[in-house]
């Protein structure tokens, strides 16, 4: 007998994954008890789409974050004549740390399951990180682009619309290549949109705190000491710490990621803003004679927030997908690494003859992604009740 | 209208402008000359030889002169030759985007009814245990990209099918499907059995945004003043959702549905690549794989065309089905 049975094998992941599960019983039953004192947080736990999303996206994050303890095996080890190894193969000499290939080998012998887990890493590093960036850059440019109308909203909406009009595809193929790392492209592009962020916090506690010098200093310092630091470090690659640092390959899916996401937010905010300029506490603010960027920021912003949660939710899974698509042309990752989209790349190759490979980062990618939209819409209920 | 129409066309033109003249740069780059010529020429090239290469071709000539160059053959109809097909871009073009057609047409015709139906049985009724099982599946729907359904449905229909149909007698025959769509564009044509598989996953990532839309706007038409009078009149309800409801609901998702034409692009590359059909996606990946300056061009162009035209008409559409809305 050189397999175990499909029960045994659903029985032996669901025991490895242990570590998950405590951390989901303590943080959701946790959240559960105290449901009524947690705000918006806690009204998810009211439905069973709340609750069902809440739990897919924890679970993932948890496995992310405790990979090193579920993982049963290297997942760049390759064992001899575990090739293609279907579902529940017992490794044929000991030596391993465990001894079944739970979901089977893939083409080069390594264990499907272990890269399973190790490939949410990747996924859930980028993927919300991302997000927001492009959140900051959406946000800082269509609140202008909504509030002042005119020339400023003409050009962004343009390149917005530019932006938008291209195939994504031929984009990530374009940005996402080796050779383009060695242009300066990337790091420029970083350039330009990781000051977004920092730039958004500036605006943020200056226009609201700018007539008590003393409060104001101490922010401002504050924000481009930690600002500039990381913006050292993830765009250049200088921190002059040493703590933050992002290879050139990762900077360069990161950057283009966020590339394509902003334009998207930005017509979102920039919607949101021309609809909510025209409520009356807009024109009380004004009438104060407010500053337009403390209008901006700190009266339209805030009551924006509902349907730009909503969204950053959705904008995680589409997000998630994109990087997949990139994974699955094989751009922008290392052969080895453990990235879904390439699993499934890999998988798919051989899919007549061996269905396994692709199925786990398949259903792994996609319970992520139902998860995050499941959020989504228990979210768009609760703001719709209130 | 008509100078709404005209300005739109005009910033149209400038937008295809911008977005040829970036893709252009970008094919142009150093690294991607070098992968071009790798790929079309010699792979075991020395840098010197390489860059003689790219010289004897004209690749080194100023790029401004090239780009202009290129744009005259585009108002000329010539979009010059294809590196990697051997082949007239034009030619090669008009052939695929014609297979890709036909994969549109069929992705349109299953996903725009099933989703507009799905959209407004959960819609009529909001709030009941149907509206909340369809919901469901359309977030279901919305979190499957294509190679994620790619798989799942190959896995199911095109391995594990056949081995049924194989061994148990009453296993339905037509279950089994071709997990590859390569012949769909030969001798064979388009059969149930090759066409289906690339099709549904097209559709099914499209669908639950659309049925999403669709509900969401028939909820809230079904919540309007003259509803309550049709009901109150006494009107029955399969007749207010058909006459009265439908009408007004359908006017968002069309929107929805003309902007969909530029995801479903990106769907495009990606099924085609999955199932080996032989349409404008997969060139679009060869061309880009091997830096087809040519083709890439002409994909870029017909892509943004694509897209830019389903706004305008879509922009013009929404006016036209709803007389509150006036252009400006």
């Amino acid at each position: 007998m050189n397999e175990i049975g499909y029960l045994e094998i659903f029985a032996r992941a669901a025991v490895l994954f242990w570590p998950v599960w405590l951390a989901l019983a303590i943080v959701m039953g946790t959240s559960f008890m105290f449901r009524s004192r947690l705000s918006l947080y806690g009204q998810l736990y009211d439905s069973w789409v709340g609750i069902i999303g809440i739990f897919l996206v924890l679970f993932w994050v948890f496995t992310a974050l405790l990979a090193d303890f579920i993982i049963p095996l290297d997942p760049f080890q390759q064992v001899s004549g575990m090739k293609r190894a279907v579902p529940g193969t017992i490794i044929p000499d000991g030596g391993a740390s465990y001894d079944v290939y739970l979901f089977g080998g893939d083409n080069l012998a390594r264990d499907v399951f272990s890269r399973m887990i190790v490939g949410s890493q990747t996924v859930l590093a980028i993927a919300p990180i991302a997000t927001l960036f492009a959140f900051m850059v959406g946000i800082t440019l269509g609140l202008p682009a909504g509030y002042f109308s005119g020339k400023t909203d003409t050009i962004l909406t343009f390149l917005a619309n530019l932006v938008l009009a291209f195939p994504v595809i031929l984009l990530f193929y374009l940005l996402v290549t080796p050779g383009i790392r060695d242009t300066p492209i990337p790091t420029s592009m970083a350039a330009v949109l990781f000051l977004f962020p920092v730039v958004f916090f500036v605006m943020f506690f200056y226009s609201r705190y700018y007539t008590r010098p003393d409060l104001v200093w101490f922010q401002l310092s504050g924000v481009i000491l930690i600002g500039g630091w990381m913006y050292l470090g993830l765009a250049f690659n200088a921190d002059p710490l040493g703590i933050l640092s992002m290879d050139p390959n990762t900077l360069n899916i990161f950057v283009s990621v966020v590339f394509v996401n902003s334009p998207t937010v930005f017509r979102i905010v920039r919607g949101l803003t021309m609809d909510i300029k025209t409520r009356d506490y807009v024109a009380a603010a004004q009438t104060r004679g407010e500053r337009p960027w403390y209008i901006m920021l700190w009266e339209i912003l805030p009551n924006a927030r509902g349907p730009l949660i909503v969204d950053l939710c959705l904008r995680i899974g589409y997000t998630t997908i994109l990087l997949g698509t990139l994974g699955f042309f094989g751009l922008g990752v290392s052969p080895e690494s453990p990235d879904w989209g390439l699993a499934i790349n890999e998988g798919r190759q051989l899919w007549r003859s061996v269905v396994h490979i692709a199925l786990p980062p398949a259903l792994a990618l996609m319970t992520l992604v139902l998860g995050l939209n499941l959020l989504a819409d228990a979210l768009r209920e609760q703001s719709l009740k209130d | 209208m008509l100078i709404f129409i005209l300005r739109r066309l005009g910033v149209m033109v400038l937008t295809m402008l911008a977005l040829t003249f970036i893709v252009f740069f970008l094919t142009n780059l150093e690294p991607n000359l070098i992968k071009l010529a790798l790929s079309d020429g010699n792979m075991r090239m020395t840098e010197e030889q390489t860059m003689q290469w790219l010289e004897n071709r004209g690749y080194l000539r100023p790029f401004h002169e090239r780009y202009f160059e290129w744009l005259g053959g585009v108002f000329t109809g010539d979009l010059g030759e294809s590196t990697r097909f051997k082949q007239p871009v034009t030619e090669l073009l008009a052939e695929r985007l014609a297979a890709t057609g036909k994969l549109m047409f069929f992705v349109m015709i299953t996903m725009v009814p099933a989703a507009l139906l799905i959209g407004v049985l959960a819609g009529m009724r909001e709030g009941t245990r149907l509206d909340r099982g369809l919901s469901i599946v359309s977030i279901g729907s919305t979190a499957t990209p294509e190679y994620v359904s790619g798989i799942i449905f190959t896995v199911l229909f095109a391995s594990m099918f056949k081995a049924w149909g194989e061994t148990y007698a009453w296993f339905p025959e037509w279950l089994h499907l071709n997990g590859s769509a390569a012949s769909a564009t030969g001798r064979s044509g388009i059969t149930f059995y090759n066409f289906t598989l690339p099709v549904m996953t097209m559709a099914i990532y499209g669908m639950g945004y659309v049925a999403r839309m669709t509900r969401a706007s028939m909820a809230e038409v079904m919540t309007a003043q003259y509803i309550r009078t049709a009901r109150l009149k006494g009107v029955a309800f399969r007749s207010i959702v058909i006459k009265h409801a439908l009408r007004n609901a359908l006017i968002a998702p069309f929107t929805v549905i003309m902007l969909q034409f530029p995801w479903l692009l990106t769907g495009v590359v990606i099924v085609e690549a999955m199932f080996n059909y032989k349409g404008f996606g997969l060139a679009l990946v060869e061309a880009a794989e091997n830096n087809d300056i040519n083709l890439l061009m002409a994909c870029s162009l017909a892509s943004v065309a694509v897209v830019l035209i389903t706004q305008l008409i879509s922009d013009i559409g929404y006016v036209y089905l709803n007389p509150r809305i006036r252009v400006k």
